[in-house]
């Protein structure tokens, strides 16, 4: 026998692994401590974590809630025996003034003779939630609930602005008889010339028919909230709402314009791509001014189209434009193959696309498409260069005010704080849907 | 390449070629660009028949069978498949696809839905069968392949072998009268080769019309009624298997069965 021969007659069990390996100890020692410099690094950023907590600690830990006015808070830090330009936190400001911050100008019931109508922005926003649950986690709450997310859209802006009901069931109806025109063609005739009707019978009545419509069904059943104005939505209810309408359509115009750039049609392709390219090229401040400013010019003499609506669709076409390209990369990740075999299954491009390419696309495109919707919430607050009154641009407003005139880190810091904590949300739902969809290696 | 460690001899009582044409490809040229890839194919493939397609690669075997259900385009020429031409009519091309399975070197299973419902999928939404029926059905065919304890498993979580055999079982779901291999055992491991090969047999047991392109040489001797050898974009020869092994006429396939059996 020579002495390379070797057979084992039996396998080895498995054993416990070292102490160092694992519980606390293993688990400091690889993290914290794995060498003289990266236990150095660990020393000296704790000494910084807790310097910085201390100091940010001190100046917000004071009990200046009820104060009025920056001097009576500069009052209450003599008391406590501090001094200077940061001895602490005034946070009497945002006692006083954060329903300002939440609602801007929203009709508040302060002055005589007028109502408290913020209930509308706040039963919007729980609402919101309603409709979005099936969205976002269809496995925990019942399926039927997808019809009021259908709803939602028609409900939101009845609420923040009010007027009669009419209106928003008018709009609804012009979608029903869209695609009431789509069905009956699309049996008749062909898809595409279904479609195309659709479309066509649906703005016509939006256009001519729907405003008629609404007002003689007002005048024979006045069922109307009280109408606010544009000009009153404020604060973080107008951030919020910005947002939402772009996140809300820039996905669903996102995968339109995807599937469009990858178009064989030459001409669907070139105005995507056009489209994609000019948006993506311009600053979205630019877009705004263009909303605020010159897209009067090539109105029609006397038409007055609603500011916020305006920036609802500039900011919708900048998010669009974005989220194509990132479900673009989407595309571009699947192997061809899914395509492949999609096709010889027989599915046609509609199904395929809908079935096996999008949902997969859009898997691989969450952290793209969750960072895009993050962006554009934080862009919203770019409308206080056009005259809006979103968060920041009433900081300005309340530090105009002399009880307040010098006040920035606390205004700032608590609009941060509410900016952080619906970013925060969606990068965490981002993470936990991608969890969910995890479905092995492939 | 060795023979086919079959351990079961093969029932050929159901192996018949009928004289009812399945496939019919008549002058069919193709390009990419200005590349020549298939030049005057001409090839009758009867009901029943089955056909192992071999080759060097770049001969254009593969290129040859995905033009069977329009995966590939063609410039010249005519093909009928069940007697529906394909052409550039998307309904056409849709009807042929749903007659025609194909199996993929990749096996192609969508990785975001389980076993179950990559089988059900194109029932349900193609052929509108019920979703109760489907998957009666799939878990039928899941069965026939061996694997119906996998069915709510993710594709992710099988092994290439079980893989392959759930894209066959898939095909099978649509109820195809001509099944096409492309290369279905070239991305697997040897140790998981002979559990699709076998898939592949049974089928053909049963009387499948089937055109494969591989380069398992044992299954072509062993199962199919007829072997085509293609080089450079042509049909250089093709025989019955026992003739073309043992009798290669031209000098291409009597170089090219030397390099791959002669070891």
């Amino acid at each position: 026998m020579s002495d390379i021969s070797f057979v084992r007659t039996e396998m080895l069990p498995p054993k416990d692994p070292p102490a160092s390996e694992v519980g606390v100890v293993g688990w400091a020692r690889a993290n914290l401590f794995s060498g003289w410099f990266n236990s150095i690094l660990t020393v000296v950023s704790l000494y910084f974590v807790i310097k910085i907590l201390i100091g940010l600690i001190g100046w917000a830990w004071v009990p200046t809630w009820s104060a009025t006015s920056l001097p009576e808070c500069r009052v209450i830090f003599e008391e406590l025996g501090r001094s200077g330009h940061n001895a602490g936190a005034c946070w009497g400001v945002i006692a006083e003034r954060w329903p300002q911050l939440l609602f801007g100008f929203y009709p508040n019931g302060y002055e005589e003779g007028t109502a408290d109508l913020r209930w509308r922005p706040v039963l919007a926003f729980v609402l919101l939630f309603v409709a979005l649950a099936p969205v976002l986690f269809s496995d925990k709450v019942p399926a039927k609930l997808i019809y009021f997310t259908a709803v939602y859209p028609f409900l939101m802006p009845w609420l923040l602005w009010g007027g009669t009901v009419w209106t928003p069931v008018s709009a609804a109806l012009g979608f029903v008889l869209g695609y009431v025109v789509y069905k009956a063609l699309a049996q008749s005739t062909s898809e595409l010339i279904g479609l195309i009707v659709g479309v066509v019978a649906a703005f016509v009545w939006w256009l001519f028919v729907a405003s008629l419509f609404s007002s003689a069904l007002a005048s024979v059943v006045p069922l109307a909230l009280e109408s606010v104005e544009s000009r009153q939505f404020g604060g973080f209810m107008l951030s919020i709402t910005i947002g939402v309408v772009a996140i809300g359509l820039s996905l669903p115009i996102g995968i339109v314009l995807a599937l469009g750039r990858q178009s064989d049609l030459l001409i669907v392709k070139t105005l995507c791509v056009g489209f994609i390219e000019f948006i993506r090229g311009v600053p979205l401040i630019t877009l705004l001014f263009v909303a605020s400013t010159l897209l009067n010019i090539f109105m029609p003499p006397g038409t007055n189209f609603d500011i916020i609506m305006r920036v609802f669709i500039m900011v919708t076409l900048f998010a669009s434009a974005y989220m194509a390209e990132v479900i673009r990369g989407g595309l571009a990740a699947l192997p061809k193959g899914q395509y492949e075999g999609a096709d010889s299954l027989g599915l046609n491009y509609w199904q395929a696309q809908r079935l096996i390419i999008m949902p997969q696309a859009l898997k691989i495109s969450i952290p793209g498409i969750v960072s895009t919707f993050i962006g554009v919430f934080k862009d919203t607050t770019l409308v206080s260069v056009i005259g809006l009154f979103d968060p920041l641009n009433l900081t300005n407003a309340i530090r105009a005010d002399a009880d307040w005139n010098g006040l920035v880190w606390e205004l700032y810091g608590f609009i941060a704080l509410l900016f952080f904590v619906f970013c925060f949300g969606m990068s965490r739902y981002s993470m936990y849907l991608e969890r969910k969809l995890q479905t092995g290696h492939r | 390449m060795s023979e086919l460690a079959l351990d079961r001899e093969i029932d050929r009582s159901k192996m018949k070629v009928s004289d009812e044409v399945a496939i019919q490809i008549t002058d069919m040229n193709k390009w990419y660009g200005a590349f020549h890839v298939l030049r005057d194919i001409n090839l009758t493939v009867n009901q029943g028949e089955r056909i192992v397609i071999a080759g060097p690669s770049g001969s254009g075997k593969s290129t040859l069978i995905r033009c069977l259900n329009a995966l590939e385009e063609h410039q010249a020429g005519k093909i009928l498949v069940d007697g529906t031409e394909l052409s550039n009519d998307l309904k056409n091309i849709d009807k042929i696809r749903s007659e025609v399975g194909m199996v993929f070197q990749h096996f192609n299973l969508f990785p975001h839905l389980t076993i179950l419902e990559n089988c059900t999928l194109a029932p349900i939404w193609v052929r509108k069968t019920p979703k109760k029926e489907a998957e009666e059905r799939a878990m039928h065919f899941l069965e026939k392949v061996k694997i119906p304890d996998q069915a709510l498993k993710y594709p992710g979580q099988l092994s290439g072998g079980q893989q392959q055999r759930v894209a066959i079982a898939r095909s099978l779901c649509m109820m195809p009268r001509i099944m096409l291999f492309d290369e279905p055992t070239s991305a697997l491991d040897p140790e998981m080769i002979k559990e699709v090969l076998d898939t592949m047999i049974e089928l053909a047991e049963e009387g499948m019309t089937m055109l494969c392109v591989t380069h398992e040489m044992g299954f072509a001797r062993q199962v199919a009624n007829r072997v085509i050898f293609m080089d450079a974009g042509q049909i250089v020869e093709q025989n019955e298997p026992e003739e073309f092994f043992n009798n290669p006429q031209s000098e291409r396939t009597k170089l090219f069965l030397s390099q791959i059996l002669g070891h």
